[in-house]
């Protein structure tokens, strides 16, 4: 790793003060930067450290309103019992992140404004219809994620929450690399009053994407059993050395059934 | 540089350290506490686990300033003396290690893993959360045997050797 000065931001104003130092970084559980940084594909001059800021931390639940603190382990996401409650799927995906050590960590916060083609909460958040909530504005979830490690953020821009009304239906089905514990698919269905989305994370050439096929299919019948027969192109998804397009254009439509039928159980 | 002052196995330290410094370096390096390893170096392996604030979280991913003001138990923190601390005593009798590289780790992980399961655990919830662990010798399933022994002895509760690792 490259020598690098380090900041403990104590507030959101603080943190937006210090970023602006160098050519200076948000670190917030560091699961993605930190490693980045010892294999120096990152060298940030400096890191504002945002995981000790308290009003970044920690899920409310209003009637439907669900937001969470961008600052959120993964840990808490996938125990908090109000979440299991209002959307039991979201929590569930947190709880397949990586592994216990690394779900103590890495935030939701982290998770998106890093948009890892093949992190889990870019399909969530999109398919939720959820807002991204910064110290600047508020941004539609289909607005922010622009492709590959690409979202709508400005420079210094934070992330301080993301917010979505809880669907009446939702689960997330994901097909493992087992190594990595990445998804090679990732799908995740909600069927909400605005009808039914489906986005896929893992799989697409630009990142993750809602699946219009799947999404045609279960808007006429949310049950897996609409989704046979129902054909994902291969066209702009990934072929790298664990997966070929035409293998995940297949499993997109079996993780979406699996899901389906998880979101109906 | 920065100061760096945590609470290690229930003593207060300090020292300076180049802000690159990960924590598990400045355990090993600074404190000379090398029985937390550096496996693969990657996050993957869970060699490096230790506890920080209560949880497990894998050192070789974690800057030493970070972790500034918390307190952290590692491995040399669990037994009581010459008394071993439940979980290395099953690791122990079950013969849950081979080589022994990964044994720390996977003790920490252990220890937290029965922490937060004080209902108790069976076998797949233990294979499941061990995901972060890898035992080169592939000696996985005494490990098992030997975090469900422990589990059992730590929720059996106030008979004495269930000590809450921090």
């Amino acid at each position: 790793m490259y020598s690098v000065n380090y900041h403990r931001a104590a507030s959101v104003a603080d943190a937006a003060k210090l970023v602006k130092a160098g050519d200076a970084k948000l670190l917030s559980g560091g699961m993605t930067l930190i490693p980045a940084m010892k294999t120096r594909l990152a060298a940030p001059s400096d890191l504002v450290d945002l995981s000790k800021i308290k009003e970044l931390q920690g899920v409310k639940v209003s009637g439907k309103t669900v937001t969470i603190g961008a600052a959120t382990t993964h840990y808490d996401v996938a125990n908090d019992e109000k979440l299991k409650k209002a959307c039991p799927a979201l929590a569930h995906l947190a709880s397949l992140i990586g592994d216990p050590a690394v779900r103590h960590r890495g935030t939701i916060g982290g998770s998106i404004a890093n948009n890892d083609p093949a992190a889990d909460y870019p399909a969530a958040l999109l398919a939720l219809g959820a807002t991204i909530v910064t110290n600047k504005r508020e941004i539609a979830a289909d607005k922010f994620f622009k492709g590959l490690f690409e979202t709508s953020l400005k420079d210094g821009e934070i992330v301080t929450a993301v917010s979505f009304t809880a669907p009446a239906k939702a689960a997330y089905e994901k097909f493992r690399n087992p190594a990595s514990r990445y998804a090679i698919v990732g799908v995740f269905v909600a069927k909400g009053k605005d009808g039914v989305s489906v986005a896929v994370t893992g799989a697409g050439d630009d990142g993750v994407f809602r699946s219009k096929e799947i999404e045609a299919a279960l808007a006429k019948n949310f049950a897996a059993s609409a989704l046979d027969g129902v054909k994902v192109p291969a066209k702009n998804l990934m072929t790298d050395i664990h997966a070929s397009a035409d293998y995940r254009a297949n499993l997109i439509a079996v993780m979406a059934k699996r899901a389906v039928a998880a979101a109906n159980a | 540089m920065s100061d760096v002052s945590l609470m290690v196995n229930g003593k207060r330290v300090s020292g300076a350290a180049e802000d690159r410094t990960l924590l598990v370096h400045f355990l090993r390096e600074n404190l000379g506490l090398t029985g937390t390893h550096v496996g693969c170096d990657t996050s993957q392996c869970g060699a490096c686990v230790v506890h920080v604030d209560g949880k497990a979280v894998k050192s070789c991913s974690m800057l030493a300033v970070q972790a500034s003001g918390s307190t952290v138990v590692t491995i040399e923190g669990l037994a009581n003396g010459a008394d071993l601390h439940p979980v290395q005593a099953a690791f122990k009798e079950h013969h849950g290690l081979q080589c022994g590289f990964c044994t720390p780790g996977m003790i920490m992980t252990a220890t937290d893993m029965i922490n937060r399961h004080p209902e108790g655990l069976d076998e797949a919830t233990v294979r499941t959360e061990l995901e972060g662990n890898i035992c080169r010798c592939t000696g996985y399933h005494n490990i098992v045997k030997a975090i469900l022994a422990a589990s059992k002895t730590m929720s059996k509760g106030s008979k004495g050797k269930a000590r809450q690792a921090a």
